[in-house]
């Protein structure tokens, strides 16, 4: 059955494949030998769409520079990348589907798509039953290793354990008493389990932690239990979702929870496309942790952003989720360069060991799939960006985090068939 | 005494946001007995209107020097855009249905649809041109003599007021649109209504800060509900809308107009969810969903306060309201710190925003099982019955 499926997934793609070059005889594109269709995959409606859209942005925005670039080089033949858009419609079932549909019916080599982990919960069967792949560009809980997914992302290690490090220990609260406050989904839930494990290291306190259920905008309760265990200021860890921030940082103004009272926020889920939504008014003082911010003083940093305004209008931001976007795109054009051939068997093999000098600074694929990167805390400002205050060396991702209780010891490596998705170290 | 005060405080907050929002489905639903699922929406135009008042009040040169004032602005902005859609739905789609509460639910559900999707693909500016030129069509009828209207030349008048209704509505839409970018481009991003610095921050008695925003809210409702309270009981249509609740046949044949009765009452219900849309932005953020974060709420409060009876629905949503900061911020444990350690447990197990919200909902559905009709069942020979 599944061979048979495969071969029929094979004939797709090649009559696909034969029905592209057809077409590209009469395309005026003379410059290339021949396309490749990828396939794209984020909510294009629904409540996830503010936030995923600007992926499809920054993903076309890195196809059509590497095709001006002269496409993709495979045996000598140029390559034109081409795209389908499917909309996931901020409902995890339509990404499963909308994922079989790329992979069986368009016969795509990769998809670029995902942003909440219960999106990517539902696609993982679908790309490990179909040995099809997965690139997914956002700072996630991690505790999940897939054969058949590229992570670009952040892990924990690589966004909140250095966040409560520095809260700890630096921040203007530095050894006060942490409050952890987040939407109630698994990202959240799993972050703060391990913000707690790594608090306890460091000999800290969590006096307090409280879970908003998603879409419910009431956070009073919240606010009076914040100044019963924190009364004269503290540590708050937000891993809040989008519009639910908005509610928050509003009301914890007004019941005077400020950085001048003794308050410090960290958030996890807060970039510059939402620091404009919110108000910079209300976050001012308040910290954020990220692997790229706008704010970094490098060239290639300046030229990303410069050319995602020219591309997209000169009102738009780019923040930590487009750069990873922007980054497995290339990533994925330069495994496929060393492979030599689309066959994702091979690619995946050549994705290990990439390095990219991305606009955070270089990045590398690790054999777990993740990326290492360079972690950031900023002070967001009056202007709506960050005043990066740290950064850290290249860290490497973890997979399996190391202060979870239930991956202590584990690894991930894929280069090593002994090995696999979760090992004893 | 303080944390008693704090506690109270809280609840009455919560409760007025519930209460505001509840109001106009208490009417639309309770006096009226139609299932709008499209309330939500109703609030979330109200809440745009106000983002839309607060644009024009800050690009305006001659608004600027108000622009302290723009909430109350945006109350009687929003009463009348929300209203006014909510005139258009029941004309087009309410009144069509009437008596078939499974098909209201359904098309006023898709209706919901719709309008959320209409805000994410129409720029803001035309959709206010489009709300202006329905207002204008729907009302100016009103103020042409009656001989004019029925008379020979009536459908050429009538398609007169539409056409320069519409051009009205061109002409706003175009100029806000030159006037304030922002509303120019349509875009699914939500929106950030900011307070008025004289709203911002709190006030301090006797140890407990009052959020501003929140009094605020708590006023608005009060005079709302009192408007409503005084509308129904002391006017004379209020008498009318009350009569074609009780007995609507008999009414008709004592001559009361059931069909203007049903267009009042639907509009002032829909006017209020605008309301509550003003109170809601100044707490979150405005996007084409915020209504629907408060619908199943908003029904809750209805139905546990006794449909029809507006006096449950006021107490239903302060209990409510009382029960989700005394459960989810845990009082009971800072009022009795040494509570013996398993219902300490359990009511620390309980003390978190998801788990109050579990915990009153079932508190609610055993409630109805004893009280299947609310707090407070409406008495009396009702037509259904």
């Amino acid at each position: 059955m599944k061979l048979s499926k495969r071969i029929f997934a094979g004939l797709a793609t090649a009559s696909l494949a034969v029905t592209v070059t057809a077409c590209g005889g009469s395309d005026s594109s003379g410059n290339f030998d021949d396309t490749v269709t990828v396939g794209i995959l984020h909510s294009l409606s629904g409540t996830m769409a503010i936030s995923e859209s600007t992926l499809v942005d920054t993903e076309k925005m890195a196809i059509e520079e590497i095709n001006a670039a002269g496409g993709v080089t495979v045996d000598g033949k140029s390559y034109k990348i081409e795209y389908i858009v499917e909309d996931g419609a901020s409902d995890w079932p339509t990404f499963a589907e909308k994922s079989k549909k790329l992979i069986d019916q368009d016969g795509v080599p990769v998809v670029f798509g995902g942003w909440t982990s219960a999106s990517r919960k539902a696609m993982l069967p679908v790309y490990e039953s179909k040995d099809a792949f997965l690139y997914y560009p956002i700072q996630y809980e991690a505790q999940e290793c897939s054969n058949n997914i590229f992570y670009t992302g952040a892990t924990p290690n690589q966004q909140s354990e250095p966040a409560t490090d520095f809260m700890y220990k630096r921040s203007p609260a530095a050894g006060g008493d942490f409050f952890l406050v987040g939407s109630d989904y698994v990202f959240p839930r799993t972050s703060n389990t391990i913000t707690k494990a790594q608090v306890k290291q460091l000999g800290g306190k969590v006096v307090g932690e409280d879970y908003l259920p998603l879409g419910n905008t009431e956070v009073a309760p919240i606010i009076s239990k914040i100044k019963v265990a924190l009364p004269d200021g503290g540590i708050i860890v937000n891993t809040l979702n989008g519009d639910q921030n908005v509610a928050f940082f509003k009301q914890i103004q007004d019941a005077g929870i400020t950085p001048s009272n003794g308050y410090y926020v960290m958030n996890y889920s807060i970039a510059e496309e939402e620091i404009s939504t919110i108000g910079p008014e209300f976050l001012e003082g308040h910290y954020g942790a990220w692997n790229y911010m706008m704010s970094i003083d490098t060239p290639a940093s300046k030229q990303f952003a410069k050319s995602f305004k020219k591309r997209w209008g000169s009102d738009r931001v780019v923040a930590d989720p487009q750069e990873s976007a922007y980054n497995m795109v290339y990533l994925w054009k330069q495994a496929v360069e060393d492979a030599g051939t689309f066959d994702d068997n091979a690619v995946r093999e050549a994705l290990v060991g990439q390095t990219f000098d991305a606009p955070q600074g270089p990045v590398e694929v690790m054999a777990n799939h993740h990326l290492s990167q360079t972690v950031r805390i900023g002070e967001i400002n009056a202007k709506g960006g960050f005043t990066i205050l740290e950064e850290t060396g290249v860290v490497e991702p973890q997979a399996w985090n190391q202060k979870h209780p239930s991956s202590k010891g584990y690894a991930c490596d894929w280069t090593d068939p002994k090995k696999g998705e979760k090992y004893r170290m | 005494m303080q944390l008693f005060l704090e506690c109270l405080f809280n609840g009455v907050a919560i409760g007025s946001v519930l209460l505001v929002a509840a109001l106009g489905l208490a009417i639309v639903f309770g006096l009226m007995g139609v299932i709008n699922l499209a309330h939500g929406e109703l609030m979330m135009l109200g809440a745009y209107s106000t983002y839309i008042t607060q644009l024009i009040f800050k690009q305006v040169p001659f608004l600027k020097p108000f622009y302290d004032s723009y909430v109350i602005v945006a109350i009687g902005i929003a009463f009348l855009v929300s209203g006014t859609v909510g005139i258009l739905l029941e004309r087009t789609v309410i009144r069509r249905l009437y008596g078939s509460p499974l098909e209201t639910l359904l098309a006023t559900w898709g209706v919901s649809l719709i309008l959320q999707q209409f805000v994410r693909s129409v720029p803001l500016a035309y959709a206010s041109g489009l709300v202006v030129a329905l207002f204008f069509g729907l009302f100016s009828p009103l103020f042409i003599s009656d001989d004019l209207l029925s008379g020979t030349k009536s459908k050429l008048i009538r398609a007169c007021t539409w056409g320069f209704s519409a051009l009205l509505g061109v002409s706003t839409g175009g100029i806000l649109s030159s006037l304030v970018s922002k509303l120019s481009r349509a875009s699914a991003r939500n929106v950030d209504v900011t307070a008025p610095s004289w709203m911002r921050g709190g006030i301090d008695l006797v140890g407990i800060t009052f959020p501003k925003t929140r009094l605020l809210i708590i006023l608005i409702t009060l005079i709302s509900v009192l408007g409503v309270i005084f509308f129904l009981d002391k006017t004379a249509w209020g008498m009318r809308i009350r009569a074609v609740t009780q007995n609507r046949p008999m009414s008709d044949c004592l001559g009361i107009s059931t069909e203007t009765v049903d267009i009042i009452t639907f509009g002032i219900g829909s006017g209020l969810a605008g309301v509550a849309g003003v109170a809601v932005s100044l707490l979150g953020s405005v996007g084409p969903n915020v209504g629907g974060n408060y619908i199943v709420g908003c029904f809750m409060v209805v139905v546990l306060g006794g449909v029809g009876n507006l006096l449950g629905t006021i107490l239903a949503s302060f209990s409510i309201g009382i029960m989700t900061d005394l459960i989810g911020a845990g009082r009971l444990l800072t009022i009795w710190p040494d509570m013996p350690s398993p219902l300490a447990s359990t009511i620390d197990f309980f003390a978190t925003t998801s788990m109050a919200r579990v915990m009153i909902f079932a508190l609610i559905v055993i409630f109805l099982q004893f009280r299947p009709t609310g707090m407070f069942p409406q008495k009396g020979r009702m037509v259904e019955s």
